[in-house]
């Protein structure tokens, strides 16, 4: 095989509450360090320990994020798993495995190469305790894919010492052992590095390697949310333990030791919900952070905050529904939920970033539309934006950045004033002027989730009832200039436009590259915010069949589209990827050849994913395993 | 259901509070509910009680759920913010409320179906968060609005208005307030002013959640014969388990028999609230310590075994630590912190971008 640097996926099957990931952590860090673009998919069980999991990592010189169904090494740690894993080797590929036992023949295959090392035994003479043993297994394997893909060695002590440090002198110390064992195990005995290899590149120097749910964390941070109210929930948990970590490092009062934020872990979604909306109400940057099933306890209180007109942001990283689902897969599933969340007449701002980079830049704005505009804002991450690490330009701030508190009245206002409304419109944009308790005597009201007429007022009365509720409607309705505007793409040879939403992003538009080398061009947009903007009635009206390629299986952002955006339906199409994993480009490809009547093209160069394997069976009498360079 | 604001017409030798204010300025627009209901007589206590505290009116906030008595925070106290929120979640709009604005005072008013069916969990962990709020139980054993239905509250063998007798077990909100670690706890009846507006004004000072019990009944679902949540039935069963009178600071003159008639009849224990206020806590006649908390779950199990309804300031713990202690919250209000002191900047994000090269 010819030598493929920075350009494949490699896939690790391990058991899950053995440490691999920090193992496959330490592995994806190295690649990245050496410059090298890299994404990495951890695909995990609902379990804390003995459950089957797997870690992704794509190696893409071009800088392509989307998963791959194809993997050009498998690292097989897990018997279990064996056959799945070596299914799912692309032809050519290699196959690690620990040779401590014998490969069933069963699951052999003569076209790809077996590299057998004996982790358990190697580890089982080395290191002493049970627990030990298993930990080191996944770093002395760690050492071996170093070898066998050429990682610089000193990139990955050097990020051991920063991981353990002093402290852990000990750990350190074992961490070496076992990684020198893999490394000079593979170096000695195989020829190293294989044809798949990492070089070193300079694409990463102004990125950072970083998860969408972090990210979200600095934002509201930055963006001076002071109350958070949460209910643990995979795969949200992680944006609220990294603002409560960055806030005792970054919001801590100087005098007093004590934080400027308060964080409070509810009862349930209910009250979390409930709290936000308290704060909100009160004058705070509030929010909490959920999962799909969250949101559908939350309703109640976000059809309260769109009536009675009170700021808060809702994270939804979404998962797998309906119901529990699957808690630990990623999907799109709550795009119409959200949308129109609680009973009722109500249309939710919602905001539906790509990556990382987006979820810390809308975090932000979703505090400032939800002030503006006076209402819940959503802003739909996903399990796998959420909780994988990404390689995206480092966050930056502009200190110049000023809060939008919308049309709130202060005390010297209110003072001015002979009376104050709380639900007039006075201005014609249908945002009427708030107060905040504890201001001004002038400023008071009643704040309620029952019917009131625009001087907030109880009412029964039709009309009454009516002016508020169309009012209400005028302003979420223009909140579609104001949200992030979808990002547009055009080719002046496309046939057809290509339509997508949040995390797809990655696999539509490498799809769309791919089928450019075959000479079929798309326009490509993706949705940012809703509600639409002209924008995205423009595109659509301009093409007649636009496919719209979403992770869900009621075609929800299609939906949507043909309800909200005043488009012709008929020139909607859809495809749909929903069984959990992150989108890849040829999944998107062979949907979108089926519905276009497109040809099977040609494999493409690099990824050998369009491969099919395992081929025939391996003759009787064939060598347990076919190593390289033994 | 109407909204009527009631004529600004003072008599001009209404009496003034030390801001100036007369109790008219705590009050609110018309009540709507049923002539001799229970909780307009709350409503009156809170009233007096705001006044006597010389409370700012526009530093109040008000909070309750969905109900008749989650209807009244309309009636007091016009000049400040009120929030009539969802069925059983006051709680939860409260401790946001709380946590974002932590020197406003906090009035919530709930009712027995809002606060122990369907916000039973919020009560619970509302009393657990132990934030700084008035929690008002209007209880009445019934749901109001939809006509009569048996609530949480109502006791076994109770009847309905129809005749037909409760067979669940009630939740007694003092017993579940105790058993929870509920920082204050009482009882009250609306038939008794004077023994309601001084256990009010220390629920309002103490920094922590103060749970007061109002026997407050029905007239038109739950005042006949066979209920147990009756004027007459009350009245009859009545039973004041201490007295309680809040001193303000300048008010207070030390006990001369403090210390040795602790547990005589008409002895007199002082308990020092956080602000330097105090609760005077004079004996009835039972043996009765409002700081002993398995005691006073013992004393108030016994009596309601007996049929009686005890009442009183039942529980007091004067080391209360309020939610913003816990959760080491800065004294300044979270809205009152201007955005460039929440903002770390861009060399803290430059920094913070440094540990994920």
């Amino acid at each position: 095989m010819a030598t493929r640097a920075n350009d494949f996926a490699l896939k690790i099957g391990t058991v899950n509450g053995t440490g691999s990931a920090s193992a496959n952590g330490l592995l994806m860090q190295s690649i990245f360090r050496m410059g090298v673009p890299v994404s990495g998919k951890n695909v995990f069980p609902s379990n804390i320990q003995g459950l089957p999991t797997w870690y992704e990592i794509r190696v893409n010189a071009a800088g392509h994020v989307a998963r791959t169904r194809r993997f050009d090494l498998v690292v097989a740690m897990n018997p279990e798993t064996y056959a799945r894993d070596i299914g799912e080797l692309a032809t050519g590929g290699w196959l690690l495995y620990d040779s401590s036992w014998p490969l069933a023949r069963e699951l052999k295959r003569s076209d790809v190469n077996f590299v057998g090392v004996p982790f358990a035994e190697m580890c089982v003479k080395r290191f002493k305790g049970g627990r030990k043993r298993i930990l080191m297994k996944n770093i002395v394997c760690t050492g071996v894919v170093a070898a066998l893909l050429g990682i610089d060695f000193e990139i990955i002590r050097t990020l051991l010492e920063e991981t353990f440090g002093e402290k852990k002198r000990h750990l350190l110390e074992a961490n070496f052992t076992a990684i020198d064992l893999g490394f000079d195990y593979a170096a000695q005995r195989f020829d190293c590095p294989l044809p798949i290899r990492i070089e070193a590149m300079e694409a990463n120097r102004d990125s950072v390697l970083i998860d969408g749910n972090t990210a979200a964390a600095l934002g509201c941070i930055y963006a001076g949310a002071t109350v958070a109210a949460w209910y643990p929930i995979t795969p949200s948990t992680s944006l609220i333990e990294a603002f409560t970590a960055y806030c005792h490092r970054l919001r801590v009062d100087e005098a007093s030791g004590k934080l400027k934020v308060a964080i409070i872990q509810a009862e349930d979604e209910l009250a979390s919900a409930g709290m936000v909306v308290g704060a909100g109400w009160a004058g705070a940057r509030a929010f909490t952070s959920t999962s799909g099933a969250g949101i559908s306890l939350m309703t109640e209180f976000i059809g309260l905050a769109y009536y009675a007109e009170v700021p808060c942001v809702f994270f939804d990283i979404e998962r797998v529904g309906p119901s529990t689902g699957m808690p630990t897969r990623t999907q799109q599933g709550d795009i119409l939920m959200c949308a129109y969340a609680s009973h009722g007449d109500t249309k939710h701002i919602c905001l539906y970033p790509k990556d990382p980079a987006e979820c810390f830049d809308f975090a932000v704005r979703a505090f400032d539309l939800a002030e503006r505009f006076q209402t819940p804002v959503f802003v739909l991450s996903d399990l796998d934006i959420g909780m994988n690490d990404w390689v995206i330009p480092r966050l930056r701030w502009e200190d110049g950045y000023r809060p939008d508190r919308g049309k709130v009245l202060d005390a010297a206002a209110l003072e001015g004033m002979d009376a104050f409304y709380r639900f007039m419109d006075v201005d014609g944009d249908g945002i009427p002027y708030r107060t905040l308790p504890g201001v001004h005597p002038k400023g008071a009201y009643f704040t309620r989730g029952s019917g009131h007429d625009k001087y907030g007022k109880y009412t029964e009365d039709e009309e009454e009832y009516q002016e508020v509720l169309d009012r209400i409607a005028v302003k979420i309705d223009g909140a579609a200039d104001a949200v992030p505007a979808p990002e547009i793409r055009l080719h002046p040879d496309a046939g057809y436009g290509l339509v997508t939403i949040g995390g797809c992003d990655g696999g539509v538009r490498e799809a769309i590259e791919r089928f450019a080398e075959e000479g079929v061009h798309f326009d490509y947009m993706r949705i940012r915010g809703f509600p639409f903007s002209e924008e995205v009635a423009k595109f659509i009206e301009a093409r007649e069949v636009n496919i719209v390629v979403e992770q869900n299986r009621d075609a929800q952002l299609l939906s949507l589209l043909a309800l909200e955006a005043g488009v012709d339906k008929g020139r909607l199409v859809s495809v749909r990827r929903y069984g959990g994993l992150p989108l890849s480009a040829s999944g998107v490809m062979d949907s979108v050849r089926e519905l276009l009547g497109l040809p099977a093209g040609a494999a493409p160069a690099g990824i050998a994913e369009d491969s099919k394997g395992p081929a025939e069976e391996t003759p009787s009498g064939a060598p347990d395993s076919v190593e390289v360079g033994a | 259901m109407t909204h009527i604001a009631k004529p600004r017409v003072f008599h001009p030798g209404l009496e003034k509070n030390e801001i100036g204010l007369t109790q008219r300025d705590y009050e609110g627009v018309v009540s709507t509910l049923c002539a001799g209901c229970g909780h307009d007589s709350v409503t009156g206590a809170l009233v007096e009680a705001a006044w006597e505290l010389a409370l700012p009116t526009h530093r109040v906030a008000k909070m309750s759920g969905i109900g008749c008595s989650s209807k009244t925070t309309a009636y007091f106290m016009s000049q400040s913010h009120g929030f009539n929120s969802v069925h059983g979640r006051m709680p939860s709009v409260a401790s946001g409320a709380n946590a974002a604005n932590r020197d406003l005072v906090y009035i919530g008013v709930s009712g027995d179906g809002d606060s122990l069916s369907i916000g039973l969990g919020q009560l619970c962990h509302a009393m657990r968060r132990n934030l700084n709020l008035l929690y008002l139980i209007e209880n009445n054993g019934v749901y109001g609005l939809t006509k009569g239905q048996f609530s949480a509250s109502a006791d076994v063998g109770a009847k309905s208005k129809r005749g037909v007798p409760n067979e669940q077990p009630p939740i007694d909100p003092v017993l579940l307030a105790l058993s929870l670690g509920a920082t204050f706890a009482a009882r009250g009846f609306s038939g008794d002013r004077k023994q309601l507006v001084p256990i009010i004004k220390a629920g309002i000072r103490h920094p922590g959640l103060a749970l007061v019990d109002v026997i407050s009944p029905c007239v038109t679902f739950n005042d006949h014969v066979g209920s147990t949540k009756s004027y007459a039935y009350t009245r009859e069963r009545f039973r004041t388990a201490v007295e309680a009178a809040f001193l303000e600071p300048k008010d207070f003159v030390p006990s001369a028999d403090e210390i040795t008639a602790e547990l005589e009849p008409g002895g007199v224990r002082d308990v020092r609230m956080h602000d330097g206020s105090f609760v005077r806590f004079r004996q009835t006649g039972d043996d009765y310590d409002p700081t002993d908390r398995d005691g006073v779950y013992s004393y108030v199990r016994e009596r309601v075994e007996a049929g009686e309804v005890p009442t009183g300031l039942l529980f007091i713990d004067p080391e209360s630590r309020d939610l913003h202690e816990v959760l080491g919250t800065v004294e300044r209000p979270l809205v009152d912190i201007p955005f460039t002191e929440l903002c770390p900047g861009a060399e803290a994000l430059d920094s913070v971008m440094e540990s994920y090269r």
